[in-house]
């Protein structure tokens, strides 16, 4: 009975799902997910990036995903599982998969992997990433001119580099059009805890603030902001639908274009690492302007401020606005860019301050 | 102000308060059951679905503990029919549970619903600071008449006492007539009919939205604050509240700017925890409180 539950249970555990008929000819092109594609965030955009890439290439390509795998040593055995079942290129969508990445691409040089949004790479091995930051710029904007009691309330998940730029650059929108408002920022420390997120969300709307933005990945934090009759903005995908009143629009990750783009490149034997720069952005790191970050209907809000934003976001695509130019000072009032200069993409990975309108510090 | 973070930290215990006081009956009947998480999960998604099909949340509730309630008859299919290992059983319960409520509700991924409407109660709602005590919903306020209906039940009652005695030694329980198996299978369906209602609290009120794994953990912490609270029912409420009054007071004290670490303030559930089992552990005459053959499988023998 036990080694029957036994068993079951490692059956249950690995909650691999693969969608694969073994076939000749076609090119393999292997997923691995952090959680699985009904979190209606991270995963759930990555899964769409996949679908658009199995109906770019119809029957040249055949698509398998793994699902729920945690970040650390079990990811290296999942990747070499996907390797043994012959797919040729693999796309790790986290950026814990970094390290186990790597030591399976040293291991198998003939496969290409792809690892999202990290920064160590291999000759077989490149990085791709999306410019996030950009939507946040645009979501400030819209907060500074909607906010009345010019506070605002951001979820953030964990410290690190990537959610301090979307920070800062969601302060530098909401200041460049409203000087008196600024964001409050509580961490939650996870990506995904829906009722933690509702419960941040309701402290945050308690202190006063009116306009709600989030980089967790649930639609908790937006759902709560409809019961309260506040405003917010949707993370990873269009949430619209858990808030039609209150979702002013939302910055949705749109990974297809990378993905049909790179299996492109390996069809015609033109894929490499690249040579973009050797930091943490990786060799990809695109934005709005190359539509790898789309950003739905401006909603909820005065025709005059849908025109403002949608002037940023033009802005931003075409390269005319610069987020990070200076002069730009710290939330201390210490100058960190000069006027004329603008922050270069390792500067944008090396931010260890708050910008000006954000309140507090950012915890060790 | 401050009562409206009253009412968050009463809202965010409520699962706490119903997933815990269901375990401490299983317990108490000397069953452990690692399943919580998994139950919660089940009745998460069965609520979920049952409000969404038929628009009424209500029904959603009822649904919600039948779900839990079907879960935890598996699990006393095998512990009591076949004796296996409660640990073993209870963590591939969880398991179970995990992977069915995400297959059951992938269709409803993306759906939203109304949610459970709070209740707020003349007069008593307008009171200051404890008016929030009177503005919760009907699930809300049928969990805190049930955690009073199960204590009595549970330190009060002739029943209660039977079953506190299979769960300290089922032998002697067994020799005096009691049907051990029967206890326990009431307690454990009772027990998962409270963990399938906290888990229907989750997409019916706090989050109207199903998402898989939406419990993040809180099966566990159900089980960490029945220790908590030496298997007492009004201190396992307790626990609950001081457990969601933490939580809730480190995110505003992020937000007032305190300047105490967030990670400090959410290390103090599990701090006070250990203060409690160390103290209680350190009067030596009195006893923690455990069930005796908490874990054990019972066999007829004679």
């Amino acid at each position: 009975m036990k080694k029957m539950l036994t068993a079951l249970g490692a059956l249950l555990t690995t909650a691999v799902m693969s969608i694969s008929a073994a076939q000749a000819d076609k090119l393999k092109v292997g997923f691995v997910y952090l959680t699985n594609p009904g979190d209606h965030g991270w995963t759930y955009a990555h899964e769409v990036g996949r679908q658009q890439l199995r109906d770019h290439f119809g029957d040249k390509v055949e698509t398998t995903y793994v699902e729920n795998v945690p970040e650390g040593p079990d990811a290296a055995r999942v990747i070499r599982e996907l390797v043994a079942q012959g797919n040729k290129v693999i796309f790790t969508t986290s950026f814990g998969y970094m390290e186990p990445t790597l030591k399976v691409a040293k291991e198998y040089p003939d496969v290409m992997f792809d690892h999202i949004t990290g920064y160590k790479r291999a000759p077989n091995m490149a990085t791709g990433n999306i410019r996030f930051y950009e939507g946040r710029y645009v979501q400030g904007v819209v907060a500074g001119l909607t906010t009345k009691s010019n506070t605002i309330g951001y979820l953030a998940a964990f410290p690190i580099p990537e959610v301090i730029q979307g920070i800062n650059a969601f302060a530098r929108g909401l200041r460049s059009v409203n000087k008196d408002a600024s964001i409050k920022v509580v961490w939650v420390n996870s990506w995904y805890d829906p009722v933690k997120e509702a419960d941040a969300a309701k402290v945050l709307i308690a202190e006063g603030a009116d306009v709600l933005a989030q980089h967790t990945d649930s639609p908790a934090m937006l759902q709560t902001a409809e019961k309260a009759g506040v405003k917010g903005f949707g993370q990873s995908s269009d949430m619209h639908k858990f808030a039609p009143k209150a979702q002013l629009f939302s910055s949705v990750n749109n990974w297809g274009p990378y993905y049909i783009e790179q299996v492109q490149k390996v069809i015609d034997g033109t894929w490499s690492t690249g040579d973009g720069p050797d930091h943490w952005a990786g060799n990809t790191w695109k934005g709005i302007g190359d539509n790898y970050l789309v950003l739905t209907e401006f909603k909820n809000m005065p025709a005059g401020v849908a025109v403002k934003a949608e002037a940023a976001r033009s802005g931003i695509a075409s390269g005319s606005l610069n987020i990070f130019e200076g002069p730009m000072r710290d939330n201390k009032g210490n100058m960190v860019l000069e006027a004329g200069k603008v922050l270069d993409d390792g500067g944008l990975w090396g931010m260890n301050y708050y910008v000006e309108g954000v309140e507090g510090n950012i915890p060790n | 102000m401050f009562d409206e973070l009253l009412l968050t930290v009463l809202l965010t215990s409520i699962p706490l308060i119903l997933a815990a006081t269901g375990e401490l009956v299983v317990e108490r009947s000397g069953v452990l059951n690692l399943g919580v998480e998994g139950m919660m999960l089940m009745g998460a998604v069965a609520a979920f679905g049952a409000a969404s099909l038929s628009g009424s949340p209500y029904i959603g509730i009822i649904s919600g503990g039948m779900a839990g309630m079907f879960v935890a008859a598996i699990f006393a299919l095998f512990v009591l029919g076949l004796a296996t290992n409660q640990v073993a059983t209870g963590l591939a319960l969880t398991i179970f549970g995990t992977g069915l409520s995400g297959l059951i509700g992938a269709p409803l991924v993306g759906q939203a619903i109304e949610g459970l409407p709070a209740l707020h109660l003349p007069i008593l709602s307008g009171l200051p600071i404890i008016g929030a005590f009177f503005q919760l919903d009907i699930l809300a306020y049928g969990a805190i008449v049930i955690v009073g209906l199960t204590s009595v039940f549970l330190m009060r009652s002739r029943a209660g006492l039977v079953l506190r005695s299979v769960g300290i030694n089922h032998d002697s329980a067994h020799a005096l007539g009691y049907n051990v198996l029967r206890v326990r299978l009431y307690a454990i369906l009772f027990g998962g009919f409270m963990a399938g209602l906290a888990g229907a609290y989750l997409p019916l009120v706090l989050t109207p939205h199903w998402a898989e794994g939406m419990t993040a953990g809180r099966g566990w912490i159900a089980l960490a604050l029945v220790v908590f609270a030496s298997w007492q029912p009004w201190r396992v409420t307790i626990g609950a509240v001081l457990f969601g009054g933490v939580t809730i007071m480190q995110l505003a004290g992020q937000a007032k700017g305190w300047p105490i670490p967030a990670q400090f303030l959410s290390m103090l559930p599990y701090l006070a925890t250990i203060i409690v089992l160390v103290t209680i552990a350190s009067r030596g005459h009195i006893a923690l409180g455990a069930p005796a053959h908490l874990g054990k499988s019972f066999f007829i023998t004679r």
